[in-house]
Parts: C-alpha cells; structure tokens; sequence
C-alpha cells in the first residue's frame, strides 16, 4: 500500500499492559497536517495500598507491600522492613544489614539480568536493524550462541535462587521484620552463595564485553544512543553511600541538576521537603517533581521540577561506583559518552549493565563476609516511635514507604513514592518525543513501533513486565482503519509465541 | 506431540507475580510451549480486544486467570475469555479468592481516591482533581476505565472451573498442569470440576515444624519475640494461618521461620477461612474450654490479636461470608 492511499487518522492509541502501576495504554493525537500534536501515557488502575493498609499492624506492611510488585517485590519488602525499623526505633544488628543487602543485591542482579537479556538486550545485541522476527530472547540466543544463552538462563536462575534461600519465596519474600531478619543462613548456604556470586562475577564481565563487542562498535546504534530522539536534559535523583558512590539499601539522596552540579542532598526521610506530586485527571498515575522547583508540566530543562530515577539517574548522581570492576565499566561508559550527566535515555541500558556488575561484585564481598552467618539478625523493639521513612534504590528507581501508626504500631497512614511513578513524567516526555520524530503528514510507519518502544522500554517501567520475560521484544501491532472504520493496514512483529503486550490502533 | 491445545492468560488486577511464578517454571516452559499454543497472553485492556473478540465460542481450551477484578477492564477480559474457552482456571490467590488488592473491600472507591489524590502528605492537589472516565485534555478526548467500588474474586463473576492457589502459586504446584494438558490432548478427559490443584490437607500437615499439643495464654507480634527454629510457631504464640489454611505451597514462609498468613486459601471442608482461623485460635488460648475465666479475661486473650479481618482474611476478604466493610449511617 502506498502512503497515499493510507487514512487520515487522528488518534492513534497504544494498549499496552502493566503490572506495578497497573494497565498503562499511550494516545497519540495528530493535528490537520498529519503531525503529532500530543500524546499521553496512560497509567488506567489503581489500587489504593496506601488506603487499605491502614489499620493493619505495621509488622505486616513488608509482607503486604510486596504486592504491589510481582517483579520487585524484594525492593518493597526492603523498603518497607526499613520502614517499620524507624516505625519501632529499632536498629537491626550489623549483620542483619549485611544479610538484607545480600539478598536485595540478588534481587538488583535477578532483575537487572531480565531486564538486559530478555527485553533491552535484543536491541542492543541483536541490533536495532535486524528483522523483527529475530529481535527477541531467541534471535538474542541465536546471536550469542547456545552455550552463551544458558549462562543467561543459569544466573537467573542462580539469582532467583539466592532470594528463595533467604526469603522463604523468590516473588514475595517474607524475611524481613522490624529489627532485623527471620532467619540466618547456614555456613553452607554461605558457601552456595559465594560460588554463584563468583559465577555472577564471570556473567557480568560477558555482558560487559557483549556490550562492547556488538553494541558500541555498532555505529548505527551508537547514533542512536546518542541522538536528539531520545535526549531530555531533566533532573537526576539516586541514592549514594557517605564516598558518594551508588548504593542500593542505604545511604543519602542525591539530586543533580542538568550539569550535574549538586541540586539537593538529603537523608530518605526528609523526602517530603524535596518531593511533590502532581495529579492530572487522564491518568491514575501521579507525577512526582522536585518541590523547590515546582510542576511546570511535561517539560524538560532547568525550570521544570521534573527529574529522572533508575540506573543512569544513580550513576549520574554519584561519584563512581564502590567495586572495581563496576568502577572501570563506570569510567569506560562516562568515557563514551562524553561526560556526566548523561541525558541520553537509551543509555540506562548501559547503566543497567555496570549495576549489574556492581550487584555481583557487591554480592560477593557480602557473601565472603564473616559476620554474613552470624545468628545475631534480630533485635527485639523495646518501644515505638510511631513514624518511619524507609528507603532503598529498587531497579527502577528510588523507592519510598512512609508510615505513621499509633501508639500500638497500627497503620494510620500510609505514603508511598514508587520508583516508576517518578519516571512517569519523563516517560510521557520520551514517548512524545519518539512519535514527534516519527510520525509526519500522517505516515505511520514501521519505524513507530521501534522508536515508541524503545523510549519508554529503556526506563524498565514495570508496565513492560510481562515483555520483561520470554518474548524478547514489546510486541506491537498498528491497526490502521479507514473512515469507516475497516481495516486497511496492519503492522506486526510477531514473534515468539504471538503478538502480545502492545496494540496500536489507528482510528480515523 | 504435533497436536497442542490452545491456551490464553488473562488478568485483573494483578503484581505479574504470577506471570514470573510461570516463567520460574524455567525449561518446563518450552515443555508447556511444546503442549500449548498461547493464543493470548496480557494484551490490551480494554474495548478493542479485537484479537480476543474474534476468536469464537469454546475455541480456547484453556484460559488461565490471574488478578483480581477490580475495574470494568477486567470484568469485560474475564466475561470474553469465559465464553470462549472449554475451561477456566482461577490463576493465583487474587483470582482465586480477591487476594490482598482485595483488602479494598476495607475501605471505598471515594476513601481510596481521597488518600492517593489528597491526604498523602506529598500530594499538592488544592482543587482536588481525580481520575475520570472521560476527559478533555486540549481538545483531546481521553477515557479510562472505571474503578469498581468493590474488588472481586473471579468465581463472583463467571463459572470457573478449576483453581490453582497461591501468593503466587508454587512452581510445583504449576507443573501439576502439564499432565493435566496432556491428557486432555491425548484423551480429552479433565479432573473433575471445581478442582483446587494444591493439597487437600491444610498447612499443618505438611509443616516442618514439630507441634506439641501445647496451649498458649500470650500471643506475640512476629516481631516481638526470637521463636525457636525447631518448634510449631502457633504453640510458641505467634499467629500463623496453618490450621486455617491449604497446603501445597511447600511451606516456603514457614522455612524462613515466618508465619503462614494464608494465601493458599481454606480447605475443602471450610468455607470461611477466617471463622476457621478464629476456632483454631480459641481453642489453642483454651478459651473455650476454660470456663473458669472471666468474660474479661476471655476478652483480654481476645484483645491481643491485632487486626483479626486484615489478618484472618488477608488473601480472602471478597470471598468471605462478611466480605465488606459497611460505611455507618451511610
């Protein structure tokens, strides 16, 4: 079909589905020329945790909480556990800390490995050009090779593994409780963990080196990852360690501005001074913003509140990374890059890999430390506080529980800023922008579908999640019907099993 | 085996924990890829479920179904996939029974909306704007779809055939299914309906732990007290569901010496899992035996267990015999 004889449509809506937030569809709107003239994500669920958890005991929230997220469950039982932590003015014993950044680095690895392999990865490894049929976890196995592919598959496993040792269940672990852990590993269970750890070690030098051998010496992509299309200059946001390095479970808040000049550095709890949310009536998703900046809409720049979280955010924020391995990937990435920060929203796939090397690392170190068997991971609360913020960098971002009870340690109130809500501006942006680039004088084509997919599907939103895992690549489909609403045109990628997780309609 | 039965994956609404725990079932996913063709697996939510619609009556084998009910999206996926499949599995404890997003049944719609859109403490809403059905954003018409008052468990809204339950279901109880499919292809024959694929025992029977018979007089917050690695944790005075509860679930929580808190659902043979709960704990605090204690004394024993309806039915409310909270004098 020639472009003339395709319809003038309007409105474009893309139908993907969520998991975290919720379902999340896109509606792109064109104007008289054919050109976009808006589109808005569309977060359409909400289920109201901060509502129905009050009244229930605190002691429960990090077993409740974690259903809010199927894929990173472990980040909110974390955050929650430190939350009741303050909530009871509890300070677990050094160990339990340990043994806590333990499992969450399996969890950080765990993620971080599906995300990179199963959904980005083909992107990247398989390439931006190749036939779509191929873009996808087995074209990415074809790629690499069998015995390259089962070490992927193998340190999944491994991770999953490590958070079922500690946590009871994998997806929706139970071990944390105010003031500590439920239960301490065995020497053995020790021994197990170091030998994966190391074998995660190995892993993450492949993916570096997978990285750098079809990735950066792929000019294409390098323009790519480069270019205008995918560029915002926003406001990072990222937890560090007291050398300023990335942290995962602990540490003070970072926010850099568009230089990477300093913009605020605060402790978890004093979040509500530097966090606010903004609420539009088109979608059942807040948008976060820096509060001394203000909501000043969906922009970019300078005086615009919005900010960035997840992997390239915490690099940007940091001064480096606290592993060597993970310090040298660091260095290279900046190196290639041109500099800190780096706006280029398809390098959080960079960044993801570095961390991946960083949770392996840092696994490691844990699992060789000799308190990590220690029997001392509970201490007992003597009193309550009865407030507590509790705080960690889940994959996708900085992750905040807020809880307030009475005197007895029942909810009264609950706040909770989600890692992927903060993204939900940039996401908007991102996706804009892709369709700005794209879609002229009504030709919608093919090219769409990538660049739509690649925006947001960088930010790992965990609307993705369920192309997180066995289809490699956002399936997508574009519907284009004509006046009287038959259809004229239709866009695939399938792939492995059958189109899934995405539709685009094209309504005249 | 050339031949495959045709299978979709729906949903409400759901963490995707499901969708991971099947991908946990690692290389027997290309087993079940060798079984079924996924004909549908979440796609889009909403009235454009083109894809599904055309898809005629029955011509689905089987659909599984994860997620609670909670907008008018995931009614309108569970009616569609209902009337073209030959079976329908509730999928998970949010499905089975309305899980933990069932818990809104504590609260409302207009309770919820107020708490996430004005009462959170980083929520600048002066004017109070919320989700609409339908708005216009710039001359752009955009629509969302409603959120129910009431989050339901699957079976309150169509025939469901089997269950498979679990916060999310175990891996082993997942593989259970293959040979279930494989008969069907090769027999055409299915389990009996209404079918719980899990054990038909509770918790308690398949507990680790050693159980002493013993009565307790205090109950401990899991946090309040180190319980011994070795011994019952009802009978050393800490909550857990075990008596109340279905087993098949490996005893995961328990083997991180935690409590069970009842994702598994009741057994058979119980139809309010929190009324069995309730019995269970009476009569390990000798409460109904102890004629001896005053009323005040009973009432004190009682008085410790904090929240009983958060608690007795964290994975059950939609489904229990009170399953909402009347607002008063409303």
């Amino acid at each position: 079909m020639t472009q003339a004889q395709q319809p003038k449509a309007r409105k474009i809506t893309i139908e993907p589905i969520t998991r975290l937030e919720g379902e999340a569809k896109i509606d792109i709107f064109l104007d008289d020329e054919g050109n976009v003239d808006n589109a808005y994500f569309q977060v359409v669920e909400l289920r109201g945790f901060e509502r129905f958890c009050q009244g229930r005991p605190a002691e429960e929230m990090p077993r409740i909480t974690t259903r809010i997220c199927g894929v990173c469950p472990a980040a909110h039982h974390m955050a929650s556990s430190k939350a009741v932590d303050a909530v009871f003015g509890v300070d677990p014993p050094e160990p339990a800390k340990k043994l806590r950044e333990l499992f969450y680095c399996a969890h950080m690895v765990y993620d971080h490995i599906a995300h990179f392999f199963a959904l980005a990865g083909p992107d990247f490894i398989v390439g931006p050009d190749a036939d779509p049929a191929k873009r996808n976890i087995l074209g990415l196995v074809e790629k690499v090779g069998q015995e390259a592919g089962g070490e992927v598959f193998k340190h999944w496993g491994y991770s999953r593994k490590i958070l079922e040792m500690i946590g009871g269940k994998a997806t929706h672990p139970v071990c944390g409780l105010p003031g500590g852990m439920s239960k301490p590993i065995t020497e053995e269970e020790r021994k197990e963990i170091e030998d994966m750890a190391k074998s995660c070690v190995e892993f993450s030098k492949f993916s570096l080196k997978l990285l750098d051998d079809v990735v950066l010496k792929n000019k294409d992509y390098m323009d790519l990852i480069t270019g205008d299309i995918y560029y915002h200059e926003t406001y990072y946001m990222g937890m560090v360690d007291q050398n300023n390095k990335v942290n995962f479970y602990e540490g003070d808040i970072k926010v850099v501005d568009q230089k990477g000049k300093e913009y605020a550095k605060f402790k978890p709890k004093d979040y509500l001074n530097y966090i606010e949310e903004h609420v539009e009536p088109w979608s059942y998703l807040k948008f976060p913003y820096l509060k001394g900046v203000g909501w000043k809409g969906l922009v970019d720049g300078k005086d615009s509140g919005i900010y960035r979280v997840n992997c390239l955010a915490r690099l940007n924020v940091a001064d480096g990374m606290a592993t060597p391995l993970a310090q040298e990937a660091y260095e290279k990435m900046y190196d290639v890059l041109g500099g800190k920060p780096s706006h280029a929203t398809l390098a959080f796939n960079w960044a993801r890999v570095v961390e991946i090397m960083y949770a392996s690392e840092r696994l490691l170190e844990l699992a060789m430390d000799e308190d990590i068997t220690s029997q001392n991971i509970r201490a007992i609360p003597q009193g309550i506080v009865g407030e507590g913020v509790g705080c960690i960098e889940a994959p996708r971002g900085t992750l905040f529980h807020h809880y307030w009870t009475d005197e007895e340690g029942i909810i009264k109130k609950v706040n909770l800023i989600v890692a992927t809500t903060q993204n939900n501006g940039p996401m908007c942006m991102s996706i804009k922008k892709a369709a700005q680039s794209l879609i002229k004088n009504w030709k919608v084509d093919q090219g769409l579908l990538n660049m739509v997919e690649m925006a947001f599907r960088a930010y790992d939103p965990c609307l993705a999640c369920a192309t997180h895992t066995l289809p490699g690549q956002m399936p997508l489909e574009v519907i284009i019907r004509d006046a009287k609403g038959n259809e004229v045109r239709r866009l695939s990628r399938h792939l492995y099993p059958k189109p899934l997780g995405i539709r685009v309609d094209v309504v005249p | 085996m050339d031949k495959k039965i045709k299978l979709a994956i729906g949903l409400g609404s759901t963490c995707a924990g499901c969708d991971i725990a099947i991908l946990d079932l690692k290389e027997k996913i290309l087993d079940l890829a060798s079984l079924a063709e996924i004909v549908f697996w979440p796609t889009a939510m909403d009235f454009k479920l083109s894809d599904l619609e055309r898809i005629g009556k029955n011509e689905i084998d089987i659909s599984l179904y994860h997620g609670t009910v909670r907008t008018s999206e995931h009614e309108h996926i569970a009616h569609l996939l209902r009337e073209r499949s030959k079976v329908m599995i509730a999928f998970g404890s949010c499905s089975c029974f309305g899980g933990i997003p069932g818990l809104c049944n504590l609260t409302s719609r207009e309770e919820i909306f107020e708490t996430a859109y004005k009462e959170t403490p980083s929520t600048v809403n002066p004017e109070f704007i919320t989700p609409q059905t339908e708005t216009t954003q710039d001359g752009h018409h955009l629509t969302l779809p409603e959120l129910y008052n009431d989050g339901k468990a699957l079976p309150q809204i169509v025939d469901v055939d089997y269950y498979l339950p679990g916060c999310p279901p175990a891996v082993e109880l997942i593989e259970r299914l293959l040979p279930i499919i494989t008969k069907f292809l090769e027999t055409g024959e299915l389990p009996p309906k209404g079918t719980v694929i899990a054990s038909d025992k509770t918790l308690c029977d398949e507990c680790p732990l050693t159980k002493e018979n013993k009565m307790i007089s205090k109950i401990f917050r899991p946090h309040e007290i180190i319980p011994d690695p070795k011994r019952c944790l009802l009978e050393q005075g800490i909550l857990c569901m075990g008596p109340a509860t279905r087993g098949g679930c490996g005893a995961r929580c328990i083997n991180a010496l935690m409590p069970c808190r009842g994702c598994m659902g009741p057994t058979a043979e119980v139809k309010d899992q929190g009324a069995k709960m309730i019995s269970a704990i009476a009569s390990i605090l000798g409460v109904e035996n102890e004629k001896d204690l005053s009323e005040d004394e009973v009432e004190k024993l009682l008085n410790q267990i904090k929240d009983p309806v958060g608690t007795f039915y964290r994975f059950t409310l939609p489904v229990a015999l009170i399953n909402r909270r009347i607002k008063e004098g409303g």
